[in-house]
């Protein structure tokens, strides 16, 4: 009789079954395509470039012993550059897949709910009233994204937070602070204005190792929460009854999951600034890779990583020698997405 | 005998709404509790106190002899399991995925699918007859296979104590017996107890072995069906004047309502209605 049964997935036990793991499949395949997809997108973004440099003296330089001046171009300008784009990206993939799960909604991303608005907010405030340093202005990112979720987080509460009134309350806030945004550039000087329209766009320009530390610290502390709340997320898509009559404390776990998808959507805003769609697109194109619903949170970060690595490679190469910030590519590329999905649905919705 | 469940002196509400004040509940062991009453009587607000789904505004429910506040989520989740009304299938997801799921309180970051999981899935399974089902989705499936489907995850998580909230619902006659029949076998022959919150007088009355009738937020009576339920009960209850006859297949008390002239008033006041116009 149990044969019939339809086994759940891929299970590893210890011999005397004590311990236990549980995968899915096709996810942990998806997971090892794209970690291949992202070495590969790695290696190439170290070696094109202005000063074009074979793979065998990018790995010689790696491990310390290239030339002088490859050195300074692999770990000083490329190296950090690309891992500040592939912490970042994973950071907004994790975010906007807790954010979408918790929503139960596509359209509940950091991105579209206001949470790098504010962040713009924080940065413009620091960069175009208290003219603060590249710290300064990333700390304002943090704090202006943190406000503004508490915000959005008491409208929206009532008797618990309801995934639609989020996101409609969160787009409203959105426009309120595009509003103060553009009131804060119009009121600066041109000089200071450039800056903040830079920033704006969101840009791996320059990015050096004191922007790598701290989305790799918020990512080292952050992902094995994630590991442990994420596991209540299957249950949460039963709706808040069922969810806890199987044991789940459901308001407590979404306000958790919730400060999770926050602080890192918020720590990556504030080190490469409000790149847009990372956040939207990749957990949408993961769960398509993964197929049958919601993809793992890791495997939309990895899909992260690699989408903001190729959009910076594409923002820097297209258009060579003028280097385009990569919020320009990821708003092309995902605007074409974002085209194509509400297309498929409106076709599938009519057929 | 002490009792796994009961409520005392609480008092539940909706935000400022309270729909009902200060009752007292105490759940048999071994049972089969029925609650019924009219619509909004609060009969199922009362299941979802039981369940802790909903937290008395005033007084306290205790599982097991302790309140049940006291005990982490999980825990009582290995003790008390619940079918809510609400329940959502996501789209593209398997039976056999579904009922898993069910497993979840007794499961670990490291423990994520042992021996004695996947034996309780497939006893749950097969108890409820869709273990041939496994590998269907959820959303292909008819109404009646799917509310067996979402008894196979409560039976799956093993707690003595089931609370169901209008398990019938949506089913058409034969499901509703179906689902029933199923309910009552797991009271008779494992010996758990049960609480279900039924529309269906005579369902309540042919299945139940403890009745509690609701009406506006109060109970009304409490007790083995044979012995409460009398037309004047009904009529105090529901408003519904009735015979009450023995059920000729099952022995148990069988309500049939009285039949009333608001038909052929009805078809008067249509007839005035076209005169006049």
């Amino acid at each position: 009789m149990t044969s019939t049964i339809e086994r759940p997935g891929l299970v590893i036990r210890t011999p005397r079954g004590g311990l236990s793991v549980r995968l899915r499949p096709r996810s942990v395949l998806v997971a090892a395509v794209l970690l291949l997809a992202i070495l590969a997108v790695g290696v190439a973004a170290l070696t094109i470039g202005d000063f074009p440099m074979p793979a065998a003296d990018v790995f010689r330089t790696l491990f310390g012993e290239g030339r002088p001046g490859d050195d300074f171009i692999v770990n000083e300008l490329r190296l950090p550059r690309l891992l500040t784009g592939l912490l970042v990206g994973a950071a907004l993939g994790i975010s906007g897949s807790l954010f979408q799960s918790l929503t139960r909604n596509p359209l509940g991303s950091p991105d579209l709910v206001g949470l790098t608005v504010g962040a713009a907010s924080g940065a413009l405030i620091m960069i175009l009233v208290f003219d603060g340093d590249a710290y300064q202005v990333a700390a304002g990112a943090i704090i202006g994204c943190l406000i503004t979720s508490v915000v959005i987080y008491l409208l929206a509460y009532r008797n618990g937070v309801q995934g639609f009134r989020l996101i409609l309350i969160g787009i409203g806030i959105s426009a309120m602070l595009e509003a103060v945004n553009s009131y804060l550039i119009i009121h600066s000087t041109l000089q200071q204005a450039r800056t903040a329209q830079v920033w704006l766009i969101g840009s791996l320009n320059a990015r050096g190792w004191d922007a790598v530390a701290p989305v790799a610290v918020a990512l080292a502390v952050l992902v094995p929460l994630v590991l442990r709340y994420a596991r209540r997320l299957p249950m949460m898509e039963l709706g808040d009854d069922a969810a806890t009559a199987v044991g789940v404390p459901v308001e407590r776990t979404r306000l958790v999951l919730i400060l999770i998808s926050v602080a890192l959507c918020a720590v990556a805003t504030a080190a490469a600034g409000p790149v847009v769609f990372v956040a939207l697109a990749a957990p949408q194109l993961a769960a398509r890779l993964v197929g049958g619903g919601r993809p793992s949170p890791i495997v939309a970060g990895l899909m992260g990583a690699l989408l903001l690595a190729v959009s910076d490679l594409a923002a820097q190469r297209v258009f060579a020698p003028v280097q385009l910030p990569v919020g320009v590519a990821t708003s092309a590329i995902g605007g074409v997405y974002l085209a194509w999905l509400i297309g498929r649905e409106w076709r599938r919705g009519r057929g | 005998m002490d009792e796994p469940l009961r409520a005392e002196n609480v008092t539940l509400s909706y935000d400022a709404r309270v729909v009902a004040r200060e009752l007292n509940v105490r759940i048999p062991p071994g049972e089969f509790t029925v609650v019924v009453g009219p619509n909004a009587c609060g009969k199922s607000t009362l299941l979802r106190a039981l369940a802790r789904i909903l937290r008395p505004r005033e007084g306290a429910v205790y599982l097991d002899g302790a309140l049940i506040s006291a005990y982490s989520s999980k825990e009582v989740a290995r003790r008390l399991g619940l079918l809510p009304q609400s329940a959502i299938a996501p789209s593209g997801m398997t039976v056999a995925d579904l009922v898993s799921r069910g497993r979840y309180p007794h499961q670990r970051l490291l423990r994520q699918w042992s021996h004695d999981d996947e034996a309780a899935v497939a006893e749950a399974m097969v108890l409820t007859g869709v273990a041939d089902l496994s590998g269907r989705l959820v959303d292909e499936l008819s109404g009646g296979q799917r509310q067996r489907v979402w008894l196979a995850l409560v039976l799956a998580q093993q707690t003595p104590i089931l609370l169901l909230d209008e398990p019938t619902t949506f089913l058409d006659i034969a499901h509703q017996v179906e689902v029933l029949d199923l309910c009552a076998d797991l009271h008779e022959q494992q010996g758990r107890t049960l609480v279900a919150v039924l529309h269906d007088l005579n369902h309540a009355c042919r299945y139940g072995t403890h009745l509690i009738a609701m009406r506006a937020g109060a109970i009304v009576a409490e007790g083995h069906p044979a012995d409460i339920v009398t037309p004047e009960l009904v009529k105090d209850v529901f408003g519904l004047p009735c015979r009450v006859i023995i059920d000729p297949e099952a022995g148990t008390p069988l309500v049939i309502p009285a039949v009333t002239r608001s038909r052929t008033r009805s078809a008067a006041v249509v007839k005035s209605a076209e005169n006049q116009l």
